[in-house]
């Protein structure tokens, strides 16, 4: 990586593996951030959904497994490690979230471990998976394998989110009781002609609250990753600067690292925490 | 950094995992952990029986046992009491014999004397009818002097 600049380097890992529908190439890969700029909103980011996929599998797969020979008796390594994960996300889900439903509990224990998968993949030194891809697929290939890097796919989970929240609150309370928490809160007053005056500003107040949840929750995940990913692009430059850098750098790399691990659980914990406390408040007839 | 069909991709990506975990992951998983729940609180349930059942038995043994000694002490008394009687009814019995035996003896004695005695008159009578047959140097038919033989003998 001596060879190009370190704007350049940077640059191509910031750029994703983008396969999409090209006004001039039709449906091809992205040889320039400008062509995947260009193919506008049908592309897709192959490196950031094989990731998140086969990692999404990863997990299912572990935890079939232990769920398939799962045990009152006297648990496996395995499966204590996992029930450990699951009773951590059970008292979580039992602490906040009052209601009854089947899909919460199992809701967060993907986000939680999803994530955390995800995020882990910033542990594994920035060069290593894109110089196979490059190895298989050019060298110019662009290869991101973090997929919580990628905004596509924390604005994804934060809308799958979003979407549960708004089906819960209707079915819950109900259209009408979705629509007045919307726009009766949080100035009411019994004279009508005033009420319908609030009803605008109180509606610009809620649903700017509404909408900032899954805002947040996209960029809270995003930012973090995306800011310990560029740290440790710029570490990674300075293996490329002499002996002296790259030993200060394997230091930083290390202690970022260790960090970085406080962070990546941290992360995924709070996304999970936050799903539940929303649909919590979907749940709950008038706060 | 683009926005695009990624996001969408994601979101059925995320959908399909959760599905799968809310079906295939956490029943029984979370089933396992409510049953080991379940069983570590019988299983505490029954050590605090077994333990209540263990202090209880121990009080009856200890009960048990010191009946048992009373009952032992008690046995060992009538033994000594029924000892001594036996004792002293053998002694009686002992006594009794002795005695019977002693006049048995003495009966017998009595009876040795007397038939000596008799026996003693017999060969006197005899004597006497020899010496006198001797003195009288003539044959006297001791049939017509046994009369007078046996007054003789009586005398003595």
């Amino acid at each position: 990586m001596a060879a190009e600049s370190a704007s350049g380097y940077i640059q191509h890992h910031l750029q994703n593996l983008t396969y999409g529908q090209h006004p001039v190439n039709g449906w091809s890969f992205a040889h320039t951030p400008e062509e995947a700029k260009e193919m506008g909103f049908w592309a897709f980011h192959l490196d950031t959904l094989g990731w998140s996929v086969v990692l999404g599998l990863i997990f299912i797969g572990i935890f079939r497994a232990v769920a398939v020979k799962a045990t009152s008796g006297q648990p496996g390594k395995l499966q204590n490690f996992v029930e450990v994960i699951i009773e951590f996300v059970d008292s979580s889900v039992r602490d906040t979230f009052h209601g009854r439903n089947p899909l919460i509990a199992p809701l967060a224990l993907t986000i939680f471990v999803w994530i955390f998968l995800m995020n882990l993949m910033d542990l594994v030194p920035v060069d290593w998976l894109p110089m196979v891809a490059g190895l298989i697929g050019g060298e110019h290939t662009y290869f991101r394998v973090v997929p919580t890097t990628d905004p596509n796919a924390t604005i994804g989970m934060a809308l799958s989110v979003f979407a549960l929240l708004i089906f819960y609150s209707i079915k819950v309370k109900g259209i009408g009781g979705f629509l007045g928490e919307l726009t009766l809160h949080p100035f009411h007053s019994k004279n009508m002609l005033v009420q319908i005056i609030l009803i605008p500003i109180n509606f610009l107040l809620e649903f700017v609250t509404l909408i900032a949840r899954p805002v947040s929750l996209a960029l809270r995940l995003f930012g973090n990753m995306y800011a310990g990913e560029l740290i440790f692009i710029l570490i990674a430059i300075m293996f490329a600067n002499g002996l002296a850098m790259g030993g200060l750098g394997i230091v930083l790399q290390w202690a970022w690292a260790v960090f970085h691990i406080l962070i990546i659980t941290l992360q995924a914990f709070i996304f999970m925490m936050l799903t539940i406390v929303y649909m919590s408040m979907a749940h709950e007839e008038n706060h | 950094m683009n926005i695009n069909a990624t996001l969408i991709g994601q979101s059925v990506a995320f959908f399909i995992f959760v599905l799968f975990c809310m079906k295939f992951v956490w029943p029984p998983v979370i089933a396992a952990l409510r049953e080991r729940e379940k069983k570590i609180a019988d299983g505490l349930d029954a050590a605090n029986r077994a333990a209540r059942d263990l202090e209880m038995a121990q009080e009856q043994a200890t009960q048990k046992l010191s009946e048992a000694k009373g009952q032992a002490a008690e046995i060992i008394e009538q033994a000594n009491k029924r000892a001594t009687q036996i004792i002293e009814e053998a002694q009686a019995k002992a006594r009794a014999e002795g005695e019977r035996l002693k006049e048995q003896a003495q009966a017998e004695i009595e009876q040795e004397i007397n038939s000596a005695r008799e026996a003693l008159r017999a060969q006197v009578g005899i004597l006497a009818v020899a010496g006198a047959e001797k003195i009288l140097a003539t044959t006297i038919d001791p049939k017509a002097h046994a009369q007078l033989v046996d007054q003789l003998a009586a005398e003595i």
